[in-house]
């Protein structure tokens, strides 16, 4: 019963993860304007997405899934080591609008933001077989 | 930028003008028959609102509407510079014999305080002069001139009335003409003698047949664009302006507001303290408990009397005076000046740096001659309807991206070229000029003289002259065939007058005879394109004894071509860290070289080319302005720089207005100069121009008033209150806080300034929002009686605590509506409200060498509301002047995001410790009276194949090229570090481009855009031969200390050794020969090690030294926003012995002789007991006087019998007259004049306890906790053969 709602939440996800990826397109002379709102609109979905995979692996823990809880314990650790040191801040939040422009960091939270996207997708269908499975064998 | 959102509506007002414009052209004309009373009503029909004007931020805050209003603005106030440029105005100095209203409408002409050091005198005996060949030259206009007329009468008239009017007559101005407006009048007049000598020369005979050519066809086109003249003529003014509004559909939301504002605002005036609701929303109910209203100390009551209730009014709405009309008057004759399609102003100044540097004529050639080069004829033509309609959905697209502009060469090219004669002559020879060379441009700027060598004009100037010399040619004015520049074959440079920004040049003959122990740099110096063996020459480190040249050292100049280098930016504005391009990443990974800019984009300059146009030719992909380095593929298309897209001439740019021919865009001055300014159109705006405002937020705490900083503060305002950047439309207010807030009220009209209290700090509002900004000229008297009572009024106060959060906030709040400049004064760590800060330095810690903590900002408030403000296009400076411990680290936030400057004082008290004192009186007066920008962003550029990779500097990096920058001052800099993304292989050169993009404080939207190309290389060793090492240093320096906030101190301070070692083993592995045993580097390369470790005992990298961590955070701050010159004399101080100066090398600044002492190494084995050394930190002098010094130097310059006798706080030298003492000051005095903040100075005697301040510049020598310079040498080295 918990699979289709993950599912719904994983395509979510999958569409966070995209304006940050957008945004990150180095095209310094088109839609500066749209491309700094997806970066604001990124700054408040950071913690939401942290927040829903938490509450996955919560999920899973207690639906005793110990093989997917074992998968997403490396991301769940990353997640909490990067929001451990994070820039000074008094609100929520992660990236740090002064910096965020600086090359570096960009294409770091750039590559961050595929592998994260090429995490989910494959967790999707994991869980999605993982659905159908239990399904047919019920 | 981030205007109130939907703000900007480009397209709306956009597409008004034509209709606007016709209306008002047609409406015009009586005006030009019966000017005298016409004129009188125009400024009583307006007077109401007028007034709104003045009234408060409504205007500028309100919605799309307003946007309107903008452009004229800029383009009235070019008309109203008119009157200077123009033959028959010899009232000479309008602005000042005019009352206050008239003084708004020339605000943005050239009035004195615009003019540099020239004279009113001066500028009529230039009118005079300058008036010869317009008034021959107008004539043939005469038609076309009295057609113009009307508007610019029209203009005129109503901008006595300043705001909604002048909306009116913008449109007319904008369609009509299209223009451009006369004189920028940037710096001073001497500036554009040249040109006025050219002008001169060739007054009546050549200008006529250009004038006939042109009349008619500009005429033609012009014409129609317009809607032919309504039969309306005869209307009377009033109904004009009653018209005006009626039909304008904008000034119906716009109007009303104003006259609510305007009642409000003398309701105001009637009963200031109290709440007005309607408002603003900032405005809270009355919160009656909190607001006290007090009065300054003065004898009368709380409450004004009425009679001055009316604040606006007497002033501007005042009939015009005579002066007045009679400009006006005058305009019907001078108007079609105002067709001139853009202008040039030169100053001496820049000019005589490429005199120094190119031997150029001397300026003083051109001393004599007319001022004004010309408002040349403006062939109207073909684009007439262009930029505004065209540019509007452009812009409501981006309408983040002010830059973006119209598109401007997509829209003019399809019009016919004019006939005309030179179209013919020039024309003619142009394919064989360009046809063949796309790739470099060179080769064209070579081959243009054999061509034009045909017509008899051109005999002269070779190619060479970048400047307008050039443009003499077509006139034959009978250069002789040498080039102008060698014509007066460099004269000593003495006669150089002043030119400040490259005085080093000007020393260069002298000292080139010495030059075989030089620098690299200055090797370089030598223009040869031929390769440069020594910046190549291998030095062997540790056996060179004397590493430091004995004269400045000065950046190499990039490897081109002559023709480039000498139209290639100067390195004062644009330095590269390699004048070297290398090709591909892989090659600078292995040269182990930062790769970076730095750059002075905002640097005084003392001549500047200023470009008016209807369109700003930019690349249509890439928007790239067009500069000196792209290549005209023939006559109509160009070819850009850096992203190699071809982009088509249009129509306006082929007329040259400089030498009035046609067909030779590769002579236009933004195709001849590297740095150029130009007015932009509204198409650069989201919203109409913002005044300069200026509010000062103090902290008056117990603490505040025992360091007494106040009355230093009050003083240099009251003195240079009329100083202030800015123009009729200038705010300003003032704001103090302790545990409270303490606003004032200056509305004018209130018999004295009134206090109003907030105690509620932790909800802070304004108490009242449109009487605490106030405009400068109208309250001054009150301003000036807060400013004298200031200082005293809080004397008795026992309040310790300090609320700068909530003060912040207040500000932030009142700041809002227009953007402007917040300068804050604290004195202490903020101890209340939001925002408030512990102490975190342990003092015990402060010569640890492990590690340092707390560089990073405690909080992020600051930095908040750093990033607001600068949305709201609001800068706050930071002066910090406290005896403790204040966390400088948290509160420098402020100003680093906000694109503000910051000022230490530590351990600051006016009296127990004056020359710090004296330091703050001393860059207040610069503070106050340097130039501004408001409202800026900047861009940069480069081509393709590389992008930019971090930025350094006090901004809000808004998107990955585009820096946000609320203020920009001419002491800020900036650095990039840049990355070769794609191999550069097939391209020999490369170009970077920045656009500074603001408004000035007159109001005016202009973009500076400066063009710096290197070339590209593919070898290592030529890598090597272009570093330039302060570039790199400064780079280095700005790198090391984002490593030590986002890492560590260690960590920077082992990156620094790293950036030495890694391209010192790089180049003995790859490029020398030599055996690694020695330590070798190449000769481009040897200061390095120096200049490094020099960084390694700086403040803010040093450790094992007791340092405060305020000192070392500001130390970084410094490093971070200082412009190259200066942060390389605060990294490697000059040191210079000064006993003993003779007039050999002298070189002479006005009439000064001014002695030229080598550099000495900084190391005490240079300092002998009999000498009296001067050490140049940037922002202090130090003099040590030896124990054994000369008794003559000490008596005939510090005026003291003996050594025992001179006191040990001395901070200035006795003017004697003695020839040792004058040589002694003439020398300081140069010194300070190549600076901006004027440095103060430090009597050091030897063996007094203030020797370790000196002592501690002494690079080069051991200290307890650093290695000397050999030592570390010899540490390098042995990282090297690890």
């Amino acid at each position: 019963m918990k699979k289709p709602r993950i599912i719904a939440f994983d395509e979510l996800k999958t569409d966070y993860k995209n304006p940050i990826d957008q945004c990150n397109t180095l095209n310094p002379t088109v839609e500066k304007l749209k491309k700094i709102k997806r970066v604001k609109i990124a700054l408040k979905l950071v913690l939401p997405e942290y927040l829903i995979h938490a509450f996955f692996c919560v999920m899973f823990l207690c639906a005793a899934e110990w093989l997917t809880l074992g998968l997403n314990m490396p991301l769940l650790a990353y997640h909490i080591w990067r929001y451990m040191s994070r820039p000074v801040m008094s609100g929520p939040g992660l990236y740090d609008p002064t910096t965020i422009m600086n090359a570096d960091i960009l294409a770091y939270c750039q590559k961050e933001g595929w592998c994260k996207l090429a995490f989910y997708l494959l967790a999707f269908f994991y869980y999605l077989y993982g659905m159908i499975y239990v399904l047919v064998s019920s | 930028m981030s205007a109130p959102a939907g703000s900007p509506h480009p397209a709306a007002g956009a597409r008004m003008p034509p209709k606007l414009g016709g209306a008002a052209s047609g409406l015009a004309p009586p005006q030009q028959n019966g000017p005298a009373p016409s004129q009188m009503q125009v400024p009583s029909g307006y007077g109401l609102p007028h007034q709104n004007y003045m009234a408060p931020s409504g205007h500028y805050s309100q919605g799309p509407g307003k946007m309107t209003s903008l452009p004229l603005d800029n383009q009235c106030d070019n008309y109203y510079s008119r009157p200077y440029t123009v033959p028959t105005q010899n009232v000479g100095t309008p602005s000042s014999a005019n009352q206050p209203g008239a003084q708004q409408m020339y605000g943005r002409g050239p009035p004195a305080s615009h003019m540099g050091g020239s004279t009113p005198g001066s500028i009529q005996g230039a009118l005079a002069s300058a008036s010869h060949p317009y008034t021959s030259a107008s004539q043939p206009y005469s038609s076309f001139g009295n057609r113009y007329s009307s508007p610019a009468t029209y203009s005129a008239s109503s901008s006595a009335s300043q705001g909604y009017p002048s909306t009116c007559s913008h449109y007319p101005v904008s369609t009509v003409s299209n223009v451009v407006y006369p004189n920028v009048s940037y710096p001073s007049l001497p500036a554009s003698e040249p040109y006025g000598q050219m002008f001169t020369s060739q007054s009546a005979p050549s200008a006529r047949p250009v004038n006939d050519s042109y009349s008619g066809p500009s005429t033609a086109v012009t014409y129609p664009s317009r809607p032919p003249p309504p039969p309306s003529q005869h209307h009377h003014q009033q109904q004009q302006s009653h018209s005006g509004y009626s039909s304008v559909p904008w000034s119906a939301p716009g109007l009303p507001p104003a006259q609510d504002n305007l009642i409000r605002n003398q309701m105001g005036s009637l009963a200031p303290a109290n709440n007005r609701p309607s408002n603003n929303e900032n405005v809270q109910p009355p919160k009656s408990s909190s607001i006290v209203s007090t009065v300054l100390p003065g004898p009368s009551s709380t409450r004004m009397p009425p009679a001055p209730s009316h604040p606006v009014g007497p002033l501007p709405s005042a009939p015009p005076t005579p002066e007045q009309m009679q400009t006006k008057v005058r305009f019907p004759g001078p108007s079609h000046a105002g067709c001139g399609k853009w202008r040039l102003n030169r100053d001496p100044g820049l000019w005589g740096t490429c005199i120094g540097r190119m031997r150029e004529r001397p300026p003083e050639k051109f001393a004599i001659k007319g001022m004004q080069y010309g408002d040349y004829v403006n062939n109207q033509a073909s684009s007439t309807p262009t930029p505004l309609s065209s540019a509007s959905d452009d812009e409501e697209e981006e309408d983040e991206d002010e830059e973006a502009g119209v598109d401007s060469s997509s829209t003019t090219s399809s019009a016919s070229p004019l006939p005309n004669s030179y179209d013919a002559l020039e024309g003619g020879s142009y394919p064989d000029m360009h046809s063949s060379s796309a790739s470099s441009p060179a080769p064209d700027r070579a081959s243009e003289p054999n061509s034009t060598l045909a017509q008899a004009l051109s005999a002269a100037p070779a190619p060479t002259a970048p400047h307008p010399t050039k443009v003499a040619k077509p006139f034959g004015y009978g250069y002789p065939t040498l080039q102008p520049a060698y014509q007066n074959a460099a004269p000593p440079p003495s006669s150089g007058g002043g030119h400040p920004s490259g005085p080093g040049y000007s020393g260069y003959p002298q000292h080139y005879p010495g030059v075989n122990q030089l620098s690299s740099g200055l090797g370089g110096l030598s223009l040869q394109s031929s390769p440069q063996p020594e910046s190549l020459r291998p030095v062997n480190l540790t056996q060179e004894k004397n590493i430091l040249p004995p004269t400045p050292i000065w950046a190499p100049i990039p490897n081109l071509s002559a023709e480039l280098s000498k139209l290639n930016c100067s390195p004062d504005s644009f330095r590269c860290t390699l004048t070297n391009i290398p090709q591909t990443q892989a090659l600078l990974n292995k040269a182990k070289l930062p790769l970076g800019l730095l750059l002075h984009p905002f640097r005084d300059l003392t001549q500047l080319p200023v470009i008016t146009s209807n369109t700003i030719v930019r690349c249509r992909s890439c928007r790239t302005y067009i500069n000196p380095f792209v290549s005209f593929i023939d006559q109509r298309r160009w070819k850009c720089n850096l992203c190699y897209r071809v982009n088509d001439v249009p129509e306006e740019f082929l007329y040259n207005p400089l030498t009035r021919s046609y067909g030779e865009p590769h002579k236009r001055p933004e195709v001849q100069n590297s740095t150029v300014e130009f007015i932009a159109s509204s198409d650069y705006m989201l919203r109409p121009p913002q005044p300069a405002v200026y509010l000062f937020v103090l902290d008056v705490s117990h603490n505040a008033v025992e360091a007494g900083y106040l009355s230093v503060l009050c003083q240099s305002l009251l003195d240079n209150l009329d100083k202030l950047p800015g123009d009729s439309r200038t705010r300003i207010g003032f704001m103090t806080f302790d545990s409270t807030i303490h606003f004032y009220n200056l509305q004018e009209g209130l018999s004295q300034p009134q206090m109003l209290i907030v105690s509620d700090i932790d909800d802070v509002f304004l108490p009242t929002p449109d009487s605490l900004l106030v405009n400068l000229h109208e309250s001054k008297e009150l301003i000036k009686d807060l400013l004298n009572a200031l200082p005293n009024m809080f004397i008795n106060t026992r309040e310790t605590h300090s609320a700068l959060g909530p003060a912040l906030q207040a500000a932030f709040k009142l700041m809002s509506p227009t953007g402007g400049r917040v300068s804050v004064f604290q004195t202490q760590l903020p101890s209340l409200g939001a925002g408030l800060l512990q102490s975190r330095e342990d003092p015990n810690q402060r010569s640890s060498t492990k590690v340092v903590h707390h560089l990073g900002p405690a909080t992020d408030f600051y930095k908040k509301l750093a990033l607001d403000c600068s949305g709201q296009q609001t800068a706050v400076d930071l002066f910090l002047l406290s005896s403790q411990y204040s966390d400088l680290a948290s509160l420098a936030c402020m100003s680093k995001y906000s694109a503000g400057c910051i000022f230490y004082y530590p351990s600051f008290h006016s009296t127990h410790n004056p020359s710090q004192a004296e330091k703050l009186q001393k860059d207040l007066k610069r503070y106050l009276t340097r130039k501004i920008g408001f409202e800026a962003v900047m861009r940069i550029r480069c081509t393709k194949g590389l992008s930019m990779h971090t930025f350094h500097g006090n901004f809000f990096v808004r998107s990955t090229d585009l820096l946000s920058l609320a203020n920009i001052n001419p002491d800020a800099g900036f650095a990039v570090q840049l990355l070769i993304e794609e191999s550069l292989t097939d391209t020999s050169l490369v170009c970077f481009q920045t656009a500074l993009l603001y408004t000035s404080s007159k109001g005016e939207r202009r973009i500076r855009v400066h063009t710096l190309c290197l070339p590209v290389v593919s070898s290592l060793a030529d890598v090597y031969a272009g570093v330039d090492v302060q570039a790199a240093i400064c780079l280095l320096a700005n790198m090391a200390v984002d490593r030590s906030v986002s890492s560590s101190l260690s960590d920077a301070r082992d990156a620094l050794v790293n950036a030495v070692v890694d391209p010192l083993s790089a180049y003995s592995s790859v490029v020398s020969s030599v055996p690694r045993s020695t330590l070798t580097a190449p000769s481009s390369l040897k200061l390095l090690p120096l200049y490094v470790l020099a960084l390694l005992k700086q403040k803010a990298f040093r450790t094992g030294t007791s340092t405060r961590l305020d000192d070392r955070v500001y130390a970084m701050c410094q490093m971070k926003s200082q412009p190259l010159v200066h942060l390389m004399k605060m990294i490697h101080p000059n040191l210079y012995r000064i006993d003993r100066l003779t007039d050999e090398g002298a070189i002479h600044v006005n009439d000064r002789v001014v002695p030229q002492p080598s550099l000495q190494k900084l190391s005490a084995e240079k300092l002998t007991r009999e000498g009296a050394f001067l050490m140049d930190c940037g922002s202090v002098f130090y003099i040590w006087i030896g124990k054994g010094c000369d008794n003559n130097f000490i008596e005939n310059v510090l005026g003291y019998p003996d050594f025992a006798a001179v006191p040990p706080k001395m901070t200035h030298l006795p003017e004697l007259d003695t020839l040792s003492s004058e040589r002694t000051r003439s020398f300081i005095t140069w010194l300070r004049d190549n600076r901006p903040l004027s440095p103060v100075l430090h009597m050091v005697k030897d063996e007094s306890p203030a020797k370790t301040e000196f002592f501690q510049h002494l690079i080069e020598d051991r200290t307890e906790a650093a290695f000397s310079y050999y030592e570390f040498l010899i540490h390098i080295q042995q990282q090297i053969c690890k």
